[in-house]
């Protein structure tokens, strides 16, 4: 332990230049601090979806030949469930019934392609198609077709019902008022390739 | 050897460290049980590392084989089982212990000038500690690690404009996956644990600058003999870590009992649906969080509102942060205070359990309406303590600790 100081030019020292030490120091700063912000480009970006994950978000063919009316299917298109229901045209005439217990009954929230924003949210009245993951935090809600049920209360009409914090949708995905959900079940981009045959992800409708 | 001690001594800090932190540390002399946890959560903290090493021999951190490797773990390894039931006891354990600290602090104004800071490091701890119990909940990738991952990368999927592009970035794919679960697994092992240990070091150091609080709030400091040590201290070693040695002695009873005996502990340590290995298709009929983060889950629930919701429940944990300046009161000890403080202290503590309990319970409408009663309560402390402690009527502190 020596007592001895080593000398160190201080502030007040004479025939030290103040405003070129701070133009040196806040040069310094900003260019370092830019390559720090450029070095965390790299860092960040690696937490994005890789090109494999991206790729194998590719579109998905269904054959819904054997889907019986008011049955529903899920298939798996980017990891997601994808819901399948072939409604009945009963439940179909009903759906206009609902609106006024609807939080977005007219689907303006951009919640669906182009050609599902309609009464049906689908490219055709019978057969609907949406991403399974409730719009509140994320859980696969269940398909409750049946009417009335003693949980659900005398005004179920059928729908989903998501387990984890009780959100309600009807039979085309619309959610309804004073649950947690904010908007409607996702319709992801799909096409008919023929009667019988879906692709999802896709918009193309003749790729057959 | 007293040479080789001296040669060391000189080249680095060690008998003036021993002294500033342990010898010649002093500490009022009127611990209670409450001034226990401090030094438990320090030994759980050894035990989730020491074991979540050597879980890391054989653990693999993909989704396809995560879940059979942690059977593998349970049944193939020696002695396998015991460390995977130390290392999940040891999160329960963690958080009990984490929630009576933070109980002891409450009590007698621990958090209290000059101890703010204490108190904010206190608070990150928990909250990071939240981060490394929820992303190593995820690895054994059951069903309720998955749900339960799902559910929370989607809370902040609720943050408007970047929400769902940061839900994304977390989770690497468009729901959780292999991806989440390798990176949850670089996080828990290597990234928290780092942040944990030097927030722990942050909470020791200022602790050890300003000094303990104690049951009477007494700032022991005021009165000193002529060396300069504290009338009502006593110095940390021997006294108070032959104190705590019997404290860790009886924790570890009871946590050989859990350990040994009950490890799922009827379904709350380790939940049921977890036993199921995740099925991305599909969620359970009744998904729930581990118990100590149920409170939270209670009142994001509780609100019909997803983004509400989530403020909420941040809320719910920043508000505890903003304690040392809510209270506006200078007399630290609940012993001191006011009637209305206690019950007020009680209303918390009982709307914290409540919540608890709602937080496990499946959504009904009463149960919602319960949620919501109570969580006006839990921020209701928070208001009526900067309310009423302003004007309120304590009773005379004494100079020195007699009790």
């Amino acid at each position: 332990m020596s007592e001895q100081t080593v000398a160190s030019p201080s502030v007040d020292e004479p025939g030290v230049d103040l405003r070129r030490r701070r133009f040196l120091t806040g040069a310094a700063t900003v260019v370092g601090g830019a390559g720090v912000a450029a070095a965390l480009v790299p860092f960040l970006s690696y937490w994005q979806p890789s090109a494999k994950t991206r790729a194998a978000g590719a579109p998905v063919e269904v054959d819904i030949g054997k889907l019986a009316e008011g049955q529903m299917m899920t298939v798996e298109w980017r990891g997601m469930p994808i819901y399948i229901l072939r409604r009945t045209g009963s439940s179909v005439a009903e759906l206009a019934a609902l609106d006024g217990g609807l939080r977005d009954p007219q689907s303006e929230v951009d919640q669906q392609p182009a050609y599902a924003q309609n009464a049906y949210r689908s490219r055709t009245p019978e057969v609907f198609v949406a991403v399974g993951i409730c719009t509140h935090l994320g859980c696969a809600p269940t398909f409750r077709p049946d009417v009335a049920p003693a949980d659900l209360g005398a005004e179920w009409k059928g729908g989903f019902f998501c387990p984890c914090h009780g959100s309600r949708f009807d039979l085309a995905g619309r959610v309804f008022k004073g649950v947690p959900a904010p908007t409607n079940l996702l319709v992801p981009p799909y096409a008919f390739l023929s009667e019988t045959r879906l692709i999802i992800g896709s918009d193309v409708e003749d790729k057959a | 050897m007293n040479r080789l001690f001296q040669w060391f001594d000189a080249r680095l800090p060690i008998s003036s460290f021993w002294n500033a932190h342990l010898a010649q540390y002093y500490v009022p002399k009127n611990f209670n049980i409450w001034y226990f946890f401090g030094s438990l959560a320090l030994t759980v903290f050894v035990i989730q590392i020491v074991s979540g090493i050597w879980l890391t021999m054989n653990y693999k951190p993909s989704a396809a084989e995560a879940f059979a490797s942690v059977e593998y773990i349970m049944r193939d390894v020696e002695w396998g089982w015991l460390i995977r039931y130390m290392h999940s006891t040891g999160a329960s354990a963690f958080f009990i212990v984490i929630y009576l600290h933070m109980m002891r602090g409450l009590m007698y104004g621990s958090y209290k000038n000059p101890r703010e800071l204490i108190w904010i490091f206190g608070m990150l701890i928990y909250v990071v500690l939240m981060a490394e119990a929820f992303m190593g909940y995820l690895l054994p990738w059951g069903q309720m690690s998955y749900w339960g991952a799902q559910v929370i990368i989607s809370l902040f999927g609720a943050i408007p404009f970047v929400g769902p592009d940061l839900a994304l970035w977390i989770r690497g794919d468009y729901v959780v996956g292999d991806a989440t679960l390798n990176r949850f697994f670089a996080l828990h092992v290597i990234a928290l644990p780092l942040i944990l240990l030097f927030l722990i070091g942050g909470h020791i150091m200022a602790l050890h600058e300003v000094g303990s609080n104690n049951p009477e709030g007494i700032d022991i400091k005021k009165h000193k003999d002529a060396n300069g040590k504290p009338l009502d201290g006593v110095a940390f070693h021997p006294y108070y870590t032959v104190k705590d040695l019997v404290g860790v002695a009886v924790f570890l009873f009871f946590f050989a009992i859990v350990v040994f005996y009950m490890p799922e502990m009827g379904g709350y340590f380790l939940e049921k649906p977890n036993f199921i290995p995740a099925n991305p298709m599909q969620t359970p009929e009744h998904i729930a969080p581990v118990w100590y983060f149920t409170p939270f889950y209670a009142i994001l629930r509780a609100v019909p509102d997803k983004f509400l919701g989530v403020m909420a429940m941040g809320g719910a944990i920043f508000v505890l942060f903003l304690l040392p300046w809510l209270d506006r009161n200078p007399v630290k000890s609940i012993r001191y205070r006011s009637n209305t403080f206690k019950a007020l202290l009680a209303m918390f503590v009982i709307s914290f359990i409540v919540l608890g309990w709602l937080g496990m319970q499946p959504v009904t409408p009463l149960l919602t309406f319960m949620a919501q009663f109570f969580t006006i309560l839990y921020f209701g402390y928070f208001v009526a303590l900067w309310w009423m402690s302003k004007n309120e009527k304590t009773k005379p502190v004494p100079e020195r600790i007699t009790r």
